[in-house]
């Protein structure tokens, strides 16, 4: 390009850029409008592409976090059918993480710098696994209740408007319904079980209802997001909506299990064909949030501690996986430097 | 140590019976293709939903812009003949 009409011709390309995006971004909000999917590609809001980020981050960051507490029991489950079962939903666990994180990069985010604002404490993960598991029964309270929750949060995920993250929650949900039933079936066999075992099984049913509840995030008048992503379709229901679904699931549910709610105030509401409940205590809430919850330091320096801990092993796949290439290149002598080692290490190929 | 950046990305692709195609599963960051195919059987069919699976360096794959998807797939728009339903048929003319 020309100096002198280099001025010019920047002006002219940032006005076909300004009249590119509106076009791009009345595509945008047609597509939405339709029900159609946004797929990685297309040209998004940059609003829209960081609410994705946080929430999906959010999402994954939980995921993973969430095996702590249930991991806790791993070792003392009281069979063998119970250890296999918890085992196997530990792992979907790590799974459910892997697909979300690799959803979120397809936003244009790293793995890398997702698992590096978790440990830096700078992305949130649900305040749910900052609460301890303190017996058996928690990790049946934990299916049948943090599960459940998390399942009446994500089924209208299935059609949100980003494509890679709607099929993440399509494979999530799938798996997800295991979580639950074994959760209530463990809670139903000990509340069936000797009178110690019932009030075990109660006992973990009143701590895990009330931070099951706070799942559904703060309350419509105070959800500072929820508005923008329902309009982006991000989110299909309010907060406030899905935590009273969500209450109307269990209450049956309490009842099969032979194990109350403990909320004296949870009443069928005639009008509207639900059940009404207590106040939440959104102190508590916030108090979590903000780090002083329960476990909000030892799930981080646990999650920190096993990253740290696993550097070995992803040093060890790394130095084999350039020790194949260099020997498929043929130039298999020990000592050369690939093209992709200099590229990946300049320091260490001059030095 | 080479910690510190992420694995190369692979997509993953999974027969989920005999008969059937492969499709798109997901992706996954892997040190090489053995360990991609390893870590595809564990993330992407821990119930039996795979009989085979391919993983593809996502860098090899070459895709259509979103941003010429019109222009490019065009020519198919304007030639409505090449569906049967195009053509008018009386009433009554069978295995056609």
């Amino acid at each position: 390009m020309v100096a002198v009409t280099a001025g010019r011709t920047a002006q002219g390309v940032a006005d076909a850029a300004e009249a590119g995006s509106e076009r791009e971004a009345a595509a945008f909000d047609a597509a939405v409008a339709a029900d159609e999917r946004i797929e990685p590609r297309d040209w998004m809001p940059d609003a829209y592409r960081a609410t994705l980020v946080r929430q999906m981050a959010q999402h994954a960051h939980s995921e993973i976090i969430g095996m702590q507490p249930e991991a806790n029991w791993i070792s003392r489950a009281p069979s063998l059918r119970r250890k296999a079962i918890l085992m196997a939903k530990v792992q979907d666990e790590a799974g459910h993480g892997l697909y979300l994180y690799s959803a979120a990069e397809t936003l244009g985010t790293s793995r890398e710098e997702l698992l590096d604002k978790l440990h830096a404490g700078r992305q949130r993960y649900s305040s749910i696994f900052n609460y301890p598991t303190l017996t058996w029964a928690d990790v049946g309270a934990i299916g049948w209740l943090v599960d459940g929750a998390a399942i009446t949060n994500q089924v209208p995920l299935c059609r949100c408007s980003y494509g890679p993250y709607a099929r993440a929650m399509v494979r999530i949900c799938k798996e997800e319904s295991f979580h639950q039933r074994q959760g209530f079936e463990l809670l139903l066999a000990l509340s069936r079980g000797t009178p110690a075992q019932h009030a075990m099984a109660q006992d973990a049913v009143d701590r895990w209802w009330w931070p099951s509840l706070m799942m559904f995030g703060p309350p419509d008048d105070a959800s500072s997001h929820s508005a923008q992503s329902m309009a982006w379709k991000i989110k299909r229901h309010s907060n406030d909506e899905l935590r009273r679904r969500f209450v109307d699931i269990c209450v049956p549910q309490a009842q099969a299990l032979g194990l109350t709610l403990p909320d004296p105030d949870i009443r069928w509401n005639e009008e509207i064909g639900q059940h009404d409940y207590g106040e939440i205590d959104w102190t508590e809430f916030q108090e979590v949030l903000k780090g002083n919850g329960p476990c909000n330091d030892q799930r981080l320096a646990q999650r920190r501690t096993a990253h740290e801990e696993g550097a070995w092993v992803r040093d060890a796949a790394a130095v084999y996986a350039d020790k194949q290439r260099a020997r498929a290149d043929g130039s298999g002598a020990e000592g050369t430097t690939t093209d992709a080692e200099a590229t990946a290490h300049p320091v260490e190929a001059t030095a | 140590m080479s910690s510190s950046t992420d694995w190369p990305l692979w997509e993953v692709f999974v027969r989920s019976r005999r008969g059937l195609s492969h499709t798109h599963a997901g992706s996954l960051h892997a040190p090489d293709a053995e360990m991609a195919l390893r870590n595809a059987r564990d993330l992407y069919t821990r119930r039996s939903e795979g009989v085979s699976v391919w993983v593809v360096p996502s860098t090899e794959i070459t895709a259509s812009s979103p941003d010429e998807k019109d222009a490019f797939f065009e020519p198919a728009g304007d030639k409505p003949y090449r569906h049967p339903t195009f053509y008018e048929i009386p009433d009554g003319v069978k295995h056609l």
